[in-house]
């Protein structure tokens, strides 16, 4: 314990120098890159900084057609997280982005944010998310992917987020022609569908144990 | 392969994946607290497709201009050592990355938070409350003001106690972009026997440290730190194509 932990070589040349790809020939290899910034756990007072009064409405209060996504998150001894984080984001009913990220153009529909973050505390352990149902998007291979809504899964005791996705129950045809879903087996696939209730859908994540959820590397 | 997948004619964007041995892993031993929320399974790959390649837009109108200076709250000054805090937010091509939310959040000067589940005894600050928010300006820039964060024991281990920090939030442009880290400052004593802080692989520790920056350092005002925030840059390959040839 008396190691300076960080006295390690550090990583070649970090900031942009002209010669650090090859030595002695001047030319580089490869394309020079800066190394990204390591993640940290959001820590158990994350609600100071991150807490949004308007945070779980991806879609305005009141609009038509509006779902919500409700569902809890659960530690690998079955406990209710109190402290997670829960972000979503989306495509809207087009299957268009609100995002000049999308080559198809920025979309712009009226009252949907795409994105919401929300945390478990309130109830403890139960979350909850407004917004519409996503419609399908090129799947990159010539089909289209079933609506979905990625998800972000921040707490203390997770150092990096978790990401995975929520599909719906009553889309078993655009579910069974997904592309994400068909490299999953059956077992796997159960713990990305939400199931209708009376005013949405409701997905649980399960962060680890028999049922844990599906979780993707992005 | 080339950088691009298509989508039905459209090129979008890969964005680049550090190394594992460069990442700080979901779970790390030493951090008790992993131990029952980290999952266990290893994560299915997802190639990038268009709801990974984009992202929220938030901006200006989250944020307020008094956001940026933590050390006015309550009609009064916060107690402690007044620090800048500034740098770049920028993607692994080395590109600026503008108009990005940047949310902090920290312990005051005695090491409390503002918050009902830290009751350590040290005292709170009536007028800290230690929150921050900015946007990046067109060159990628952030600073705010603020004071120094104290250390502060989290029971993890016997006399464990975290080095100090302050949280930081950032979105870039697109949803694989997406960062939560803590920011640490130079020198710190108390690195060695923080697991949240050696849980980063030790070739890549050094980009979790401010630098002392005696360029911005305030006469008779304030101390001056710099931190650089690096996001997941993207391949940024060229296509060889039948009309390039000259240039390759």
């Amino acid at each position: 314990m008396t190691a300076n932990p960080l006295d390690v070589p550090p990583d070649p040349a970090v900031p942009l120098q002209p010669r650090s790809g090859q030595r002695g020939t001047g030319f580089l290899t490869e394309p020079l890159r800066l190394g990204t910034t390591p993640s940290a756990t959001v820590g158990p007072y994350l609600a100071i900084g991150l807490t949004w009064p308007d945070g779980a409405w991806a879609a305005a209060e009141g609009t038509e057609g509006g779902i919500w996504i409700r569902g809890r998150v659960v530690d690998g001894a079955g406990d209710l997280v109190p402290d997670a984080m829960i972000e979503t984001w989306q495509a809207d009913p087009d299957g268009r982005f609100p995002s000049p990220e999308d080559p198809r153009g920025a979309a712009s529909y009226p009252g949907f944010r795409g994105y919401a973050r929300v945390q478990t505390s309130d109830p403890p352990g139960e979350f909850g998310v407004f917004t519409l149902k996503p419609g399908r998007v090129p799947d990159g291979e010539g089909g289209l992917q079933a609506p979905h809504v990625d998800v972000s899964v921040f707490a203390r005791g997770m150092l990096d987020r978790v990401v995975t996705r929520v599909y719906f129950a009553d889309e078993a045809a655009a579910n069974a022609e997904d592309v994400v879903l068909r490299g999953l087996t059956e077992e796997q696939r159960r713990t990305l569908v939400a199931e209708r209730t009376a005013d949405g859908y409701r997905f649980d994540v399960h962060l680890q144990g028999e049922r844990e959820t599906v979780f993707f590397a992005v | 392969m080339t950088g691009t997948t298509s989508e039905r004619g459209l090129l979008l964007p890969r964005y680049l994946r550090e190394p594992a041995e460069k990442r700080t892993p979901v779970g790390f031993p030493g951090y008790r607290s992993t131990a029952l929320r980290a999952p266990l399974r290893t994560p299915v790959d997802l190639p990038h497709r268009l709801t990974e390649i984009t992202g929220p837009v938030l901006g200006e109108d989250r944020v307020l201009p008094q956001d940026a200076d933590l050390t006015l709250r309550n009609g009064g000054e916060a107690i402690g050592q007044r620090i800048l805090v500034y740098g770049r937010v920028l993607d692994s091509d080395g590109r600026p990355v503008p108009d990005a939310l940047v949310e902090v959040w920290q312990a005051n000067a005695a090491g409390r938070y503002r918050h009902v589940a830290d009751t350590w005894p040290a005292p709170l600050d009536p007028h800290f409350d230690g929150l921050g928010r900015v946007v990046t300006d067109s060159l990628g820039r952030y600073e705010f003001m603020t004071v120094k964060p104290g250390a502060y024991p989290w029971g993890n281990h016997h006399n464990a106690w975290r080095p100090a920090h302050i949280h930081f939030s950032l979105f870039g442009r697109a949803f694989t972009q997406r960062l939560v880290t803590q920011m640490y400052f130079p020198d710190d004593p108390l690195f060695g026997q923080d697991p949240i802080f050696t849980s980063i692989p030790a070739a890549a520790r050094y980009r979790a440290v401010s630098r002392y920056s005696l360029d911005r350092t305030q006469d008779n005002w304030a101390l001056a730190f710099e931190w650089d925030v690096v996001l997941r840059g993207t391949d940024q390959t060229p296509f060889e194509t039948e009309d390039d040839g000259d240039v390759a």
